[in-house]
């Protein structure tokens, strides 16, 4: 049951994000940021949170996801240590991914060449 | 009044510019988009699941399911298959986090030629650093209202 | 007999002959519908170079050493030589002619470059100083794009209205005309014009108006009617452009009908090699012009044929700065061997 809802919510997402691309004269680049920004707003106020636990990776693995990732990571990190945590907590909670798209991003450049 | 001539001109070809323009095949790409996009997220929610039978919670499991996911969108790029994927799939495989790795490793692997330091090393960002300086941005304005109103963010 | 001014950028130009063409191509435009025209089709995009910009360099540098031996003479016969590309500051003709060490002019006009460089070698050669011009133009897919899109591996869903820069050079050596040569008997230079598009993914509509206005300037110059042309070939509208030009054409009583072609909606099967509204990039009116369109005037498969290759003039930063996108284009009207001239 999880993954029929991750497809039908991962889906959904895409779907919306598609169709924001092709009402408005807007280029990816504006999706991307507007869909992660919408990721932090519904998660910071606890909806997204909910689509989470029911939808899984419907809801981690498109961009959005990541953007409620960081406010969850915020969130985590202010009950640690403060205020500070206002400013460690997004890097911190995105770090795994994008430390790992920067070393595979390097690993690519010397391994492949683009093709037409 | 010359310019006025010359604006109306612009305006007329505008709008007949707008009859003749063929429209973008909204729907395909809508339901290519949910398509891919499930499917993506469908492959996500397994490995998810693989984690989780090594005794992790779902929240414990997304990290390392992102870095999976993110390996196998470079592998794809690498190989040249993921910009294919968005030509059909538009969204649906733009905006998953595969869809992240193909925006840092595509610049990385182009800008090879300039060098690791002024090419690749500087240009690893180009496309996915926008997304990073307003995701994380957001992040802190509705940590810190949130941080604001209830005390705890 | 020197060329004679006869219109506002329209110039009469006589004994000017077409000596010799060549044409290289990348491997997607050597599976198109205008395959066997072509001098030499390239096995992969980089061509073994380290570097993109190096593959579209050696192309232009082939294809005008192709030119210049086709027209039966060596590079120290050539006079002048003139020409352009799409990179920033047109590197890949600036480099290229390190080899050959013959006076240049590098010339930009985007994609209208090469009958910017075509017009001015006739002019050249009719005032006899001096004799032999070689013209070249190249562009380079993949060069093209990291320079005004995005790396070529981004997945990215192009638009309907969006053109595929094309691989392709052409060259061609511009003397006095002998018997059997292709002439070239009129040159218009068009005027920069803006009717406020600025989608760059839809070069076609920002072009259609440059195209309509230098073809009305030439048609008004020179007296001709559009049925004196067998062909007029614009350069990289596509088929969103060529539709408008035709409505352009048709509000002011000019019905270009069949006779109105283009290099672009020529040079690849549009459907089966998905590249949406068709072929640019300075190479595409080149290539075609230099593979194919020389080759039926050559046979005598059309008479007269007026070539309008179109360029829109934008940089990324313009574009990002929101700025619209003035266009121009040039044409040059070429006649068969011993076809009567006006």
């Amino acid at each position: 049951m999880m993954f029929f809802w991750a497809f039908l919510v991962g889906g959904l997402i895409c779907m919306l994000a598609q169709l924001t691309l092709d009402l408005f004269a807007v280029t990816p680049a504006h999706v991307l940021v507007l869909f992660v920004v919408l990721g932090a707003v519904f998660g910071g106020v606890g909806l997204y949170g909910k689509l989470v636990s029911f939808a899984g990776a419907g809801a981690t693995v498109p961009l959005p996801g990541f953007g409620y990732t960081m406010v969850s990571g915020i969130g985590e990190a202010v009950k640690e240590k403060g205020v500070l945590g206002l400013l460690t907590g997004g890097l911190t909670a995105a770090a795994g991914g994008i430390k790992a798209a920067v070393l595979f991003g390097l690993l690519a450049a010397l391994l492949f060449k683009p093709k037409a | 009044m010359a310019n006025q001539e010359a604006s109306k001109t612009a305006r007329d070809y505008q709008e007949l510019v707008k009859t003749k323009r063929p429209g973008k095949p909204v729907l395909k790409n809508l339901i290519y988009a949910f398509l891919v996009g499930g499917a993506i997220s469908v492959v996500g929610q397994g490995i998810q699941c693989g984690f989780m039978q090594y005794g992790m919670s779902a929240k414990e499991a997304t990290s390392p399911t992102t870095v999976v996911l993110i390996g196998l969108g470079a592998l794809f790029t690498g190989f040249g298959w993921y910009d294919q994927l968005v030509t059909r799939g538009g969204m649906g495989g733009t905006l998953p986090i595969t869809g992240f790795a193909n925006a840092m490793v595509a610049p990385a692997m182009e800008f090879r030629s300039e060098g690791l330091i002024l090419g690749v090393g500087a240009k690893l960002f180009t496309v996915a650093g926008p997304v990073l300086v307003y995701g994380l941005s957001a992040a802190f304005v509705v940590g810190l209202i949130r941080f604001l109103i209830t005390g705890v963010a | 007999m020197p060329a004679r001014k006869i219109g506002p950028g329209t110039y009469h130009t006589s004994r000017v002959g077409i000596k010799s063409t060549a044409a290289i191509v990348g491997p997607k435009e050597g599976e198109g519908p205008l395959r066997t025209y072509f001098d030499e089709i390239w096995a992969s995009e980089a061509h073994q170079q380290k570097s993109v910009e190096r593959a579209e360099r050696m192309m232009l540098e082939d294809t005008m050493n192709l030119a210049v031996e086709k027209a039966g003479c060596g590079w120290a016969e050539i006079d002048m030589v003139l020409g352009g590309d799409l990179l920033d500051q047109i590197v890949s003709t600036n480099f290229a002619a390190r080899r050959h060490q013959r006076p240049l002019l590098g010339l930009f006009s985007a994609c209208a470059v090469f009958t910017e460089a075509l017009g001015l070698a006739a002019l050249l050669v009719a005032d006899h100083h001096p004799t032999t011009v070689a013209v070249g133009a190249v562009s380079h897919h993949m060069a093209a794009e990291r320079q005004f899109r995005f790396p070529v591996e981004l997945g990215y869903q192009r638009t309907p209205t969006a053109a595929w820069t094309a691989t392709a050079a052409g060259a061609a050596v511009v003397g006095p005309a002998e018997s059997g040569d292709v002439v070239v008997d009129g040159v218009t230079f068009g005027r920069v014009v803006d009717w406020g598009s600025k989608d760059p993914n839809d070069m076609g509509s920002a072009m259609a108006p440059a195209a309509f206005d230098t073809i009305k300037q030439h048609l008004m110059a020179t007296g001709d009617v559009i049925s004196d042309y067998d062909a007029i070939f614009t350069g990289d509208l596509g088929v969103l452009g060529v539709d408008l030009l035709q409505a352009l054409g048709k509000k002011e009583g000019l019905h270009f009908g069949a006779r109105l072609n283009d290099c672009g909606k020529s040079l690849y099967y549009l459907k089966e090699q998905d590249v949406h509204n068709g072929a640019s990039g300075p190479g595409c009116s080149a290539g075609v012009f230099a593979g194919y369109l020389h080759h039926r005037l050559l046979a005598g498969e059309w008479q007269r044929l007026l070539l309008v290759a179109t360029g829109a003039l934008f940089s990324p930063t313009t574009y990002q700065q929101g700025e619209s996108i003035p266009c121009i284009a040039h044409a040059v009207s070429l006649g068969r061997p011993e076809a009567p001239r006006p």
